[in-house]
């Protein structure tokens, strides 16, 4: 019971928060100057369009239309740069496909290496195999995404031939996100992405196991008569999973974020490119979906983080005092 | 034992005497210094061997920021030379000397390329054009572009052809070769006087345009060549034939000449009165470079960045730019995160609660949507590194805070606390007098850390072109690395140093993070690395 209050009060500080962000980032965006339309065969159209979403009124009256527009018809605005009078939410929801298929893909990779990698160096902590895999993993941590990106466009593109430079477009794809053609051109950026982040984990999951490893319980286990394996196995292993797979969950939720390095660089028509696009090309509607879901997604993950802890390890009820 | 205590010898009064008789018994004043919190921290610091070497590697690289403008004094950072773009590292006495760094890049010659390549050098020995030359005639000139030919390899390509090519390596600098220049007259008098002074060539001479001249704004072409630019002989009936590339064989030359056979060094190109008219000439433009810059070489260390400046300098700009960055965000977190944590965890109850309120909608807002509002607000009134600051200053401090509220909170009930309360001290004296110093340990090390994480963000930020830094006068790495993006094949210097900087300055500062950590608090050792 008071577990789900405690989830109730969470969702409601979020809400707010992201209320409070969301005024603020509509303030701060209507306020920017508009580009009055060009094209004399666009302008009534257009026009007509920022009459009825109150462009002309004062901020407080337009926030006010805002709102009524996106809780009474969904209507997150207009792109007018990016797709000439489409939808908003429409433009941003075209492009969550292959940011999380890339993200997905990636961690679906970088889990099992990087946990593998954590226990093999947790087990032997304090021989080479360990010292081989801590330092490289605080090399891989340090170095920014983008030189990886840079190192596998160089050698598995440009010296090799094997992968092509850019993440092929949906037409070129043959019009699916699952095929062959599209996943091909979409294992540079994943591995690009996957180098950190298997690194983190490495370090996590080394770094909580030896602990668990450590603690009395293993020793009660070997006097059980249990082998070192098998202690390992059921009674260590287990509870190093308690905070690691919260963070595997929050980076599933994450993973709708994206990366706007990487997204960038193989050229991937995702959220992060799209939130690119809509600065440059002052597509101000775009802009503040875009902050919205940024916004939201943070705010979701952390709650996510807080929750699962309770779920998968009885013991921390958060909330419970 | 009973026996033992009976039979005490009898010791005679004067053999006893006072041993400290005569002497101060007070306590000693101690020989060596007292060890204190930070002396201790310093001592373990010292211990981490991996957390020492990072740290003089990050001394080396902010030296290097600085004094790299001081030891290259031929050009300051500002200078650009657009015709010099993306060339490598390139030392014109160490490329002498030793060999190394001489702007050299790998390629394939054709052999309408290669011929192209080595009349360069030709053509630069032939300033007072005998024309006609051979084409081995000066494989050591020191303009000839050419540093190694390798044997030819012979392919079929894609139409059945049979190609050959030359693997071998090329100045890039020398490559440019020779370019048209339009001049006033008085100028002209100055070239001359230098090429006096100096003894090095300036003037070439010009190129006829007729219809061996194909490419005529290219001033390279000084022979003859047919529609498809490979070098040809004439015969007297105007017959042209394609010349075979043979090592010793002859190019014909396709001068300018006056009436008497002699070349024509420059001519009218435009301009009404005397004062005014413009000359065309052809120079050569690494000696032009010199002339041009006060006899300096074209010296980088580094070789050039994308749009011509010295990458060695921008690089260290880039460096200075982080550095100020990083290392002013990390203070201004350091001192916005003590004061609110403090009067968070000082004060609590109701206060807190707000304040907890504040920060959790601050730290709500994802930093790169905080990051671009700024930039597109005041970027223009203030200039993208302050915008910049503000940006991190918004929501910087939160973490710093978070930990001093902790600490606060377990510090705040204390009996020594209590004591001081009791004995009159004031509120403000508490909290910096009697808890602040027991956070220092935990506040040092998170604004240590601070600075790896800002250089980060900045170099995404500027890579990703929301805070815009490609100036004359300030650069960030990640720019670097983003104007290096489409070209970085051609040129991979480009890429690889600015990223080796950043990985090394990154990989660093995360040791130094490790090891002061470990320092200050002991407790925490080994947990995360």
């Amino acid at each position: 019971m008071k577990m789900t209050k405690y989830v109730i009060k969470r969702i409601l500080l979020m809400i707010f928060v992201l209320f409070v962000i969301t005024t603020i980032c509509f303030m701060l965006i209507r306020a920017l100057p508009r580009e009055m339309p060009q094209k004399e065969s666009e302008k009534q159209a257009i026009l007509e369009r920022w009459e009825a979403l109150g462009y002309n009124e004062p901020l407080l009256k337009q926030y006010g239309i805002y709102l009524k527009n996106v809780f009474t018809e969904g209507d997150f605005g207009t792109s007018w740069a990016i797709q000439f009078r489409v939808d908003a939410l429409e433009v941003l929801t075209s492009r969550l496909a292959p940011t999380v298929l890339i993200n997905v893909y990636s961690l679906l990779f970088s889990i099992p290496i990087g946990i593998l990698l954590g226990i093999y160096a947790a087990i032997r902590k304090n021989r080479w195999q360990d010292t081989l895999i801590s330092t490289s993993v605080m090399i891989f941590v340090s170095v920014p995404s983008y030189v990886y990106a840079f190192l596998v466009q160089y050698f598995l593109y440009f010296k090799l031939g094997w992968l092509p430079m850019d993440v092929s477009s949906l037409a070129d794809a043959g019009g699916s996100w699952f095929s062959w053609k599209m996943f091909h051109s979409m294992i540079a950026p994943v591995l690009a992405l996957s180098f950190g982040s298997i690194a983190g984990l490495t370090r996590f999951t080394r770094a909580e196991l030896t602990e668990t490893l450590t603690s009395d319980y293993m020793l009660l286990a070997r006097t059980k008569g249990l082998t070192h394996a098998q202690a390992t196995a059921r009674h260590a292993l287990k509870n190093a999973m308690v905070p690691i797979l919260p963070t595997i969950i929050s980076s599933f939720v994450g993973i709708l974020g994206g990366s706007f390095i990487i997204e960038q660089i193989f050229n991937v028509p995702g959220v992060g490119k799209l939130y690119m696009q809509s600065i440059n090309l002052f597509d101000y509607d775009v802009f503040m979906v875009d902050c919205i879901f940024y916004t939201g997604i943070g705010l979701l993950a952390n709650i996510l983080v807080d929750l699962s802890y309770g779920f998968i390890d009885p013991r921390i009820r958060m909330g419970e005092k | 034992m009973a026996e033992l205590n009976k039979n005490i010898p009898q010791i005679p009064a004067e053999k006893f005497s006072f041993i400290h008789e005569g002497e101060r018994i007070s306590d000693k004043k101690f020989d060596d210094k007292p060890i204190g919190y930070f002396k201790d921290a310093w001592i373990r610091f010292r211990k981490n061997r991996a957390s020492v070497v990072a740290t003089v590697i990050i001394l080396c690289i902010f030296l290097y920021a600085f004094i790299a403008p001081l030891l290259i004094t031929n050009h300051d950072s500002r200078f650009m030379d657009d015709t010099y773009a993306r060339k490598p590292s390139r030392i014109a006495w160490l490329r002498d000397n030793l060999g190394i760094m001489d702007g050299g890049v790998s390629r394939e010659f054709s052999e309408k390329n290669l011929i192209y390549a080595l009349g360069l050098g030709v053509a630069a020995e032939d300033w007072e054009g005998k024309g006609n030359l051979k084409l081995d005639s000066a494989m050591d000139s020191p303009y000839q572009p050419v540093l190694e030919i390798g044997d030819p390899e012979t392919f079929i390509d894609g139409t059945r052809q049979e190609q050959t090519v030359w693997p071998g390596r090329i100045d890039s600098y020398l490559e440019v070769g020779f370019v048209y220049k339009d001049i006033e007259q008085h100028q002209l008098q100055d070239i001359l006087a230098w090429q006096e002074a100096t003894g090095k060539q300036l003037l070439y001479p010009l190129i006829a345009d007729n219809e061996w001249c194909v490419d005529v704004n290219n001033a390279n072409y000084w022979y003859k060549t047919n529609a498809r630019l490979y070098p040809v002989t004439v015969n007297e009936w105007g017959e042209a034939t394609r010349l075979k590339y043979k090592e010793n064989m002859v190019l014909e030359d396709n001068y300018l000449r006056d009436a008497d056979g002699n070349p024509v060094y420059y001519k009218y190109w435009g301009g009404g009165s005397v004062e005014t008219a413009q000359y065309r000439i052809r120079v050569l433009y690494y000696n032009w470079f010199q002339y041009v810059n006060d006899g300096a070489l074209p010296d980088y260390l580094m070789g050039t960045d994308s749009v011509g400046y010295d990458l060695a300098l921008r690089i260290a700009g880039g460096i200075k730019l982080s550095l100020l960055v990083a290392v002013s965000v990390s203070l201004i977190n350091f001192v916005i995160g003590a004061l609110y944590g403090a009067v968070e965890g000082y004060y609590g109850g109701t206060l807190d609660l707000i304040l907890e309120r504040i920060s959790d909608i601050l730290n709500g807002v994802p930093f790169i949507i905080v990051a671009t509002l700024f930039q597109i607000h005041l970027a223009k009134k203030l200039g993208p590194v302050p915008c910049l600051l503000f940006a991190y200053v918004v929501t910087g401090w939160i973490g710093t805070a978070y930990r001093v509220r902790t600490q606060f909170y377990r510090f705040k009930n204390q009996e020594y606390v209590m004591a001081a309360r009791t004995l009159g001290a004031s509120d403000s004296r508490i909290i910096w007098k009697h808890i602040f110093p027991n956070t220092l340990g935990t506040l040092i090390t998170s604004s240590a850390l601070v600075i790896p994480g800002t250089i980060m963000s900045e170099s995404m930020l500027s890579f990703l072109g929301i805070v815009k830094l490609g100036t004359a006068d300030a650069t960030s790495l990640g720019t670097l690395l983003s104007d290096a993006k489409g070209i970085y094949v051609n040129a991979p210097h480009l890429m690889l140093y600015p990223a080796l900087v950043i990985s090394l300055l990154m990989i660093c500062f995360n040791l130094f993070g490790n090891g002061l950590r470990d320092a200050f608090n002991p407790a925490l050792r080994g947990v995360e690395d």
